[in-house]
């Protein structure tokens, strides 16, 4: 059972949608069970003791559902629920899931949306991070593909930083944002002449979706839409392949190579410039397929090291 | 000696003074503390541009950092109190007392200054009413202004945010006052002249623009569900059966949802080239999708917006440009537009009574007037008709022979019934009036007052009060949609159902409106990018409001 | 945290054949409402969990009204709230039902 808005699904904005719009408007109509849902009123035990509200599925949805006819285990978070942060019971719904997926071999979507982990349930939060990466490489050394959506409002900062760095292919919108240490931490430790949090140019242009696709910090890019996330989902669900040494000893080396390339570059339009694109100032302002175009043959890209 | 030149004598000697401090009209910014030092005298009027949206920064800085020993008591005249240093004069004992318009930016300290006894307050103005005074009691002997570029003979161009300057300078430099202006640049020739340069004395090279605060810019994605429903409620229950052409609209979301609305519901209802086709507004982003889709015959602006240059730069069929092709607006010029040329007024508000008197202010926070007063009522002095006008009329005074008979100028409150920290919108005393028990105000700060309101609207519904007979009907009225407030919830059921059979209130479902329906689908755009994309590239959101 | 819970007599049972139904997001402003085919037709029940203190008066109006204008029998309604206004509230309660009584694929 899905929640659908009255939007129809060609308008609807990934950024804006809720969690429960996104994952309708990307599965096959129809095809979604969900596991743990909110009428079992899995709630967080914590929230309570610091007077917040609860929600009943913990801001994390987990179930099976189908893409394109093939058969997969879905999970999206809720952004604007606790800033889609991780806590206890929403960490363990994806972890579970990540489990079913090395036992079925099933592929794996998750629709991130997080800042990291929630404050009032750090030590378990943390925790689930740990758990839901072992269970995710546990699935890709099975064969799984683990792919990450990313284009909502919180973006996929802290924990989920780093988890969606362990999916197999990440989709990312101009409006995502990938990282693990959010602007105002940066700024806070580093000095605002380091990292101006308030500069949301410089924000999106060191952690958005354009940027972490130029630099191969990203795979696909989408337009803001559920239709341009499932295209991609449907190709990145053909890729095949598994997590082994040798993925992960090929990523290193590809990391290592990319920080000599870069490591004079103080801002995202020299590092744009380096990699051979013209007119790197403009790119923050293309249309999806303008930006396409100009990506094309100069981005860094991850496939051999994923 | 003295005679009948004395004020121009004056001024003369001060120009005198100043000399050794300008090379011809410009002085430089490192002794321009000196410099006000020779130019303001102690217990002189000075108005610094305070506008309420570009500020003389530069000025006001050096006006705070005189000697209070030698330049003190000053009278401050000046529509906006928007930068600190507006009030730290008053702290310091540089000025004494305090005529002005709008205080929105520093509206908790200026309310502890005044309650703390360091600022005399001459009155609270709209903007159009102290721009008057100007001319009559208050006359600035000093005006400190801001433009944007200046020539060595001190011809101004102040550009897009050309707002109130003309005014100000005219009204000071006829009257032996002197005028001082900041620019960024001294230039061979200016773009084109706004202000000419023999009523300009001085000139200050900043170096960089002036302050200006974008206060119309509202991000559609904060657009609630809510607003949309009164957006729709307003389109269909006001802008069409009266037929609105010519109108106003105040800042806030709810306006931002009508604009939005205009080519989506509003073409829906066939609409187009029917309402909102000449507007008294400040170039609201919001109003983009419109524009484009060929609903906006004309704009004439108060003042500009930050990062709509471009766009109103590109639309001079709309919009009013110059001949170096950005805008002009005029502030004065726009109120009176909004007083006598404009059929409706539709703004948000704080709190309203149960006789319908309207206010921002709390105890402590005093915002000021602004603008709102002027659009937000009814000028008797009209003459001209027109069908909204004549309807309204008739409906608040049905018995008055018709050729007799006035029209009314549609103004229109608009809000949630919650407000911000779900304070209800309505109360039985407005806190204006304990405001002005507080300060010995003689008058509170009413921004609306009842017999100019025409209608309240609110997501339970419209409130017509030309309607209305009687306090007790006009309370009833408000009480019926009122929501689920103290106010509300105490309504006579009765007697609000039978205003609802004669019209007096209008329920969504009255206007064929399913609630359900109001969605931000409805929305012309949902997003600062999309009020980009529709702009075809042209709007420049400040960077507070990028997602990208 | 302020908890309420009502059960109140409702006039029309709802609609439909599925069996829950869930809107809205417990986010600042706005709220959460869960609905299940639970309850006998002339039945509905409405329980609250809301950030927001004190507006037991304005939750029971608002609860009353939706009652009597929407059909809702037999449903068992939960809300988490994070302080949204009456106006809010009546509006994702609809939509609930409205979804619930949607017609099943």
């Amino acid at each position: 059972m899905t929640a659908a808005g009255r939007i129809p699904a060609e308008r609807l904005s990934w950024y804006e949608a809720t969690a429960r719009q996104r994952l309708g408007a990307l599965v096959d109509p129809g095809t979604f069970v969900e596991i743990i849902g909110p009428e079992e009123r899995e709630t967080s035990p914590h929230l309570g003791i610091f007077d917040l509200p609860a929600q009943f599925d913990d801001g994390m949805i987990v179930g099976r559902a189908a893409i394109g006819g093939r058969a997969i285990l879905i999970a999206a978070q809720e952004g604007r629920f606790m800033g889609g942060a991780f806590g206890e019971v929403h960490g363990a719904k994806l972890t579970g899931l990540l489990r079913a997926a090395r036992m079925s071999r099933r592929d794996v979507v998750v629709l991130f949306d997080t800042g990291g982990v929630r404050l009032q349930e750090a030590n378990a939060g943390e925790l689930a991070i740990a758990e839901i990466i072992r269970a995710l490489v546990g699935a890709r050394s099975v064969g799984a593909q683990v792919i990450g959506l990313i284009g909502g409002r919180a973006g996929c900062y802290g924990g989920g930083g780093v988890i969606a760095g362990c999916c197999s292919t990440l989709i990312a919108s101009e409006h995502g944002r990938i990282g693990v240490s959010g602007p105002d931490v940066i700024e806070t430790n580093m000095g605002v002449e380091e990292f101006d949090a308030r500069d949301r140019a410089l924000i999106w242009r060191t952690m958005g979706g354009k940027h972490r696709y130029l630099i191969g910090g990203a795979d696909l890019f989408v337009d803001d839409r559920p239709a341009a996330f499932r295209e991609a989902t449907l190709a990145a669900l053909g890729r095949g392949g598994s997590l082994g040494l040798d993925t992960l000893v090929a990523e290193q080396a590809r990391l290592e190579r990319r920080l000599a390339r870069f490591s004079d570059e103080t801002d995202a339009i020299e590092v744009w410039a380096a990699l051979g694109i013209g007119n790197a100032e403009a790119i923050p302002e293309l249309a999806t397929r303008e930006f396409l175009l100009a990506a094309a043959g100069h981005r860094e890209s991850a496939d051999e090291a994923r | 000696m003295s005679g009948w030149n004395a004020q121009n004598d004056a001024r003369a000697e001060r120009i005198a003074a100043a000399g050794r401090y300008a090379a011809g009209k410009v002085v430089a910014p490192d002794v321009l503390v000196d410099f006000l030092h020779c130019v303001i005298r102690p217990g002189d009027r000075v108005c610094i541009e305070g506008d309420n949206q570009k500020q003389a920064d530069a000025l006001a800085a050096a006006l705070a950092a005189v000697d209070p020993a030698r330049v003190r008591d000053l009278h401050m005249v000046q529509s906006g109190i928007i930068l600190p240093e507006h009030l730290d004069v008053f702290d310091k004992g540089i000025a004494r007392r305090l005529d002005y318009s709008f205080s929105g930016p520093q509206s908790g300290r200026i309310a502890r200054l005044l309650a703390a006894g360091k600022i005399e307050l001459g009155a609270i103005h709209t903007y159009l009413e102290l721009l008057a005074r100007y001319v009559i009691d208050l006359t600035p002997q000093v005006a400190l202004i801001a433009a944007v570029s200046a020539d060595r003979q001190g011809n101004l161009y102040t550009g897009p945010n050309t707002e109130s300057t003309p005014t100000i300078v005219e009204a000071t430099s006829f009257k032996g006052g002197l005028v001082v202006a900041q620019v960024a640049q001294v230039v061979e020739r200016v773009p084109r002249v706004d202000i000419p340069g023999d009523q300009v004395h001085f000139l200050v090279e900043t170096g960089k623009p002036f302050h200006v605060e974008p206060l119309f810019t509202r991000d559609p994605a904060a657009i609630t569900e809510t607003q949309v429903l009164i957006a729709m409620m307003v389109i269909k229950g006001l802008y069409m059966p009266y037929g609105v052409r010519r109108l106003n609209h105040g800042i806030g979301f709810n306006t931002a949802a009508i604009e939005l609305l205009l080519p989506t519901y509003g073409g829906q209802l066939g609409l187009k080239g029917r309402i909102c086709t000449h507007w008294a507004l400040n170039p609201h982003p919001t109003l983009i999708p419109a524009i484009e889709a060929g609903w906006v015959e004309q704009i004439h602006c108060f003042g500009s917006e930050v990062g709509m240059e471009d766009y109103v730069a590109a639309r001079p069929d709309v919009f009013f440009t110059g001949p170096d092709g950005s805008l002009r607006s005029n502030r004065t010029l726009c109120q009176t537009a909004g007083l006598y040329a404009c059929d409706m007024f539709i703004g948000s508000t704080l709190q309203i009574d149960l006789q319908g008197h309207s206010s921002t202010v709390t105890p402590s926070r005093i915002a000021g007037f602004g603008g709102a007063p002027n659009m937000g009522s009814d000028p008797h002095g009209r003459r001209h008709a027109s069908d909204a006008w004549l309807e309204a009329g008739a409906q608040a005074d049905p018995a008055t022979p018709a050729p007799m008979r006035r029209g009314r100028k549609l103004v229109v409150q608009i809000g949630e019934t919650f407000g911000e920290r779900n304070q209800p919108l309505f109360v039985e005393r407005l806190e204006a009036v304990e405001l002005a028990e507080r300060l010995g105000l003689k008058l509170a700060p009413i921004m609306v007052y009842a017999d100019d309101v025409t209608h309240v609207v609110t997501e339970e519904g419209i409130a017509n009060l030309l309607l209305c007979r009687g306090a007790d009907e006009r309370e009833q009225a408000l009480r019926g949609i009122a929501g689920y407030t103290g106010l509300g919830r105490q309504r006579d059921p009765k007697m609000v159902e039978g205003l609802r059979q004669r019209g007096i209130i209008l329920r969504p479902e009255d206007l064929g409106i399913d609630p359900l329906d109001a969605d931000r689908s409805l929305l012309a755009a949902r997003s600062m990018k999309d009020l980009v994309l529709a702009s075809g590239g042209l709007y420049r959101p400040p960077g507070r409001f990028r997602n990208w | 945290m302020e908890r309420m819970a009502y059960r109140l007599t409702a006039p029309h049972p709802a609609g439909g054949t599925r069996r829950q139904a869930i809107v809205g997001v417990v986010a600042s402003g706005n709220l959460e409402v869960l609905v299940e085919r639970a309850l006998p037709p002339d039945v509905c029940s409405v329980e609250v969990a809301t950030s927001v203190r004190g507006f037991g008066p304005v939750w029971e109006a608002v609860v009353a009204d939706f009652v009597a204008r929407r059909a809702a029998g037999g449903l068992r309604i939960a809300i988490n709230d994070s302080g949204a206004r009456p106006d809010t509230v009546t509006l994702r309660l609809a939509q609930a039902v409205r979804l619930i009584c949607a017609e099943e694929p």
